[in-house]
């Protein structure tokens, strides 16, 4: 059959992938060991198709097809193309942590502030540090990234620091038809307070790449971190990043999403409250139109008492494009006193616009509080008539309701800068659809 | 002269039942009209199709705005070329400020007369001395568009929009519903302001009281979907004395 042969082939393009990769993949022979069991788990399942529930409205063997080759190391041309492509997006005073085709460009980046300490991916893999590239959650993709991680970020912050400007670290993409591995690990001290902003862009000359990205975060107790996701990779990119987030006791951590780009994207996170007394709050917005797919896949773990979680995604959806959003919540035995609630608000704009939404509960607690809720619709027209009375035009007064409509998503960010970054990502949006 | 509004023989349908009868009118710019009428005569229906709402169906008639077919616009179009409708229910929009949509649409319509933007400063000034001249608050404009306004609140932010964008016909549906004695006297005053031989009012209302503020040149009364008859100021008085139902068989 056509699906086995399809599946063979892109198997043995994968192992030559993995085989011609293997003098670009730092690490020691125990690094190279644990490389060549993430990618036998990955080659056992292959890439994740409909038939995977976790992935059945993103079939990525569909969707993407295959995984291209690592990208070049950057040369002189690319880092130039690279600088300019960070400009528009970087944030006045924050630090920013600079990887280029998946490969750390210490010349683009800032020294990381007082508090915080850096090594690349690289160096710590070089020097043996094999359990970065050991996640608890299992996915072929997080193996995939296991196998093939180029280069990364490892920051730790030391306890009870509070770092005054965001941490922004920006994936930058140049190049045509390749992949950009990276992984990186950030560690929050007890009580230290960051903000963290992520974003990818492409650089001119980027042209249907694939960024591939695992992040590994933990908490302290008592730690609060704000962090910001801006994807706007260009759309003929795909972008796959997985996510895994670990908090401590009284953690605090809101996570903005935006979605804004990438011709197919998944963004998975997993979270793990394991401290008592945690807060999450997670507000995903996913801006699409074209023939654009993107799916935001969310997995909160309530492993213990009194953890309180809030999830409210957004999709303001145009033309062809499909938003995906799937948010499981698992509230463990004895995880009692969780408050777990999850909304999704979609916005059709066009009518062959798709919204897919799987909301999923597991509660194996008694005395808990745990919800869900959706909503899908077009603009209201009484809305629209009203501003287009007052002289708008059909295109600028749907531009102010989608944004009043974003806005909602993202007016939980307390720092006025950084909201503006957030928001300022949804306009450019807006404009380009105007 | 050529009349600023003209509604000729105008048929409406709404969902398949039809509002409007075969309803003319014609407003010369300098004038002042009134439209009384009972309870589901169609004055607003009227006044939505003229500003270009969505679901209504014109199968007969014409209107024409200085000469040209009004029917063929765009509702943004209409606004831009001086058409104006304060609204008998304003909508609530949360999460656009009233200070930025007021800028967006004054904006929108000076880009397509081909006039020149105006800046934020610019537009900060003069919004400013139009809410002080209709003793609407500040913190009003950085509130969401009508959220959370009072009744009374909501249709002075109609007149503010009005004073605004000064529009050549301004359509009033019962800017007086919702009023308080004081507030009713700052809206009027801001309209008769704005009274001018270039502009003119088509002002709908069920009370002679609103009137007694803003004197009308001619009253007409509808009812089932027809304007049944015209006359002037007096009017408006008689039909205090005597209601409508001399004209319910009509
Ligand atoms: N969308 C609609 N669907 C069905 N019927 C409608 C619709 N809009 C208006 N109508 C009907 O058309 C008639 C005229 O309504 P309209 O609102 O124009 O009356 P009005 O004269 O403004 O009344 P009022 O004085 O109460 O404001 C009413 O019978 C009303 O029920
Ligand atoms: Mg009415």
């Amino acid at each position: 059959m056509n699906v086995v042969l399809a599946r063979t082939e892109s198997g043995r393009a994968m192992e030559g992938l993995f085989t011609a990769s293997r003098d670009r993949l730092p690490g020691t022979a125990r690094v190279s060991e644990i490389r060549r069991q993430a990618f036998e788990a990955y080659e056992r399942a292959g890439l994740p198709h409909r038939r995977i529930e976790e992935w059945k409205y993103t079939d990525l063997r569909v969707l993407m097809r295959e995984v291209r080759p690592l990208a070049e190391k950057p040369d002189v041309s690319a880092l130039r193309r690279a600088a300019a492509a960070l400009k528009p997006v970087a944030i006045e005073g924050a630090a920013k942590l600079v990887l280029v085709d998946g490969v750390f460009a210490a010349e683009l980046s800032d020294k990381v502030p007082p508090g915080a300490s850096m090594t690349t991916l690289r160096e710590a893999l070089e020097s043996g540090a094999g359990e970065l590239l050991a996640t608890a959650a299992t996915d072929a993709m997080i193996s995939l990234n296991a196998a093939l991680a180029t280069d990364g970020l490892v920051i730790e912050i030391a306890d009870g620091t509070r770092l005054a400007a965001p941490l922004q670290i920006m994936h930058i993409a140049t190049v045509a038809s390749a992949s950009a591995f990276t992984r990186s690990r950030v560690r929050i001290g007890n009580g230290a307070r960051v903000t963290l902003v992520e974003n990818f862009v492409a650089a001119e000359g980027a042209k249907s790449y694939q960024a591939h990205d695992a992040v590994l975060l933990s908490l302290g107790d008592q730690a609060e971190l704000t962090l910001a996701r801006l994807m706007t990779d260009s759309v003929d990119a795909a972008n796959v990043t997985s996510a895994m987030f670990d908090l401590g006791a009284k953690a605090k951590f809101d996570l903005f999403n935006v979605t804004a780009g990438g011709a197919v994207s998944r963004y998975q996170g997993f979270v793990t409250l394991a401290g008592e007394g945690s807060e999450l709050n997670v507000n995903g917005v996913n801006l699409l139109n074209g023939s654009q797919h993107g799916d935001t896949t969310l997995l909160i773990d309530h492993a213990v008492p009194h953890c309180t979680s809030r999830e409210v995604f957004r999709a303001v959806i145009d033309d062809r494009a499909h938003s995906v959003f799937q948010g499981r919540i698992i509230v463990r035995p004895g995880a009692q006193k969780t408050d777990g609630k999850m909304m999704t608000r979609a916005l059709l704009l066009s009518d062959e616009a798709e919204a897919d939404n799987k909301p999923e509960l597991e509660i194996f607690a008694d005395d808990v509080t745990c919800g869900h809720g959706a909503t899908a619709g077009a603009l209201d027209e009484n809305l629209l008539f009203y501003l287009r009375a007052r002289g708008l035009p059909e295109r600028a007064a749907q531009a102010l309701l989608i944004q009043a409509f974003v806005g909602e998503a993202i007016e939980g960010i307390a720092d006025d800068d950084l909201r503006d970054v957030v928001m300022a990502a949804a306009e450019r949006w807006l404009e380009a659809r105007t | 002269m050529m009349a600023l509004l003209e509604v000729k023989d105008l048929q409406v349908r709404v969902e398949d039942r039809e509002i409007l009868h075969g309803l003319s009118l014609t407003v010369n710019r300098g004038e002042v009209h009134a439209i009384m009428g009972p309870n589901g005569s169609g004055k607003s229906t009227l006044s939505h199709v003229i500003a270009g709402k969505p679901g209504y169906e014109v199968t007969g008639g014409e209107i024409l705005f200085d000469g040209q077919d009004l029917l063929e616009m765009e509702p943004d179009e209409r606004a831009a070329k001086g058409v104006f409708l304060a609204f008998q229910y304003p909508v609530e929009i949360p999460g656009v400020t009233t200070w930025n949509f007021l800028h967006a649409a004054l904006n929108a319509q000076r880009k397509a007369r081909g006039e020149a933007e105006m800046s934020s400063p610019a537009f900060l000034k003069k919004v400013r001395e139009v809410a002080k001249s209709l003793n609407v608050p500040q913190d009003m404009l950085k509130r969401g568009v009508n959220v959370g306004f009072s009744g009374g609140e909501k249709k002075r932010n109609e007149v503010l929009q009005m004073a605004l964008f000064e529009p050549s016909l301004c359509i009033l549906d019962e800017m007086d519903s919702g009023l308080d004695i004081d507030a009713l006297r700052i809206a009027a005053d801001g309209v008769n302001a704005l009274r001018s031989p270039d502009r003119a009012m088509v002002v709908i209302t069920h009370y002679q009281r609103l009137l007694n503020y803003i004197v009308p040149d001619f009253v007409h009364v509808m009812s089932r979907g027809r304007v049944v008859t015209s006359g002037g100021k007096e009017l408006a008085l008689e039909l205090e004395e005597s209601g409508y139902a001399q004209f319910e068989d009509a």
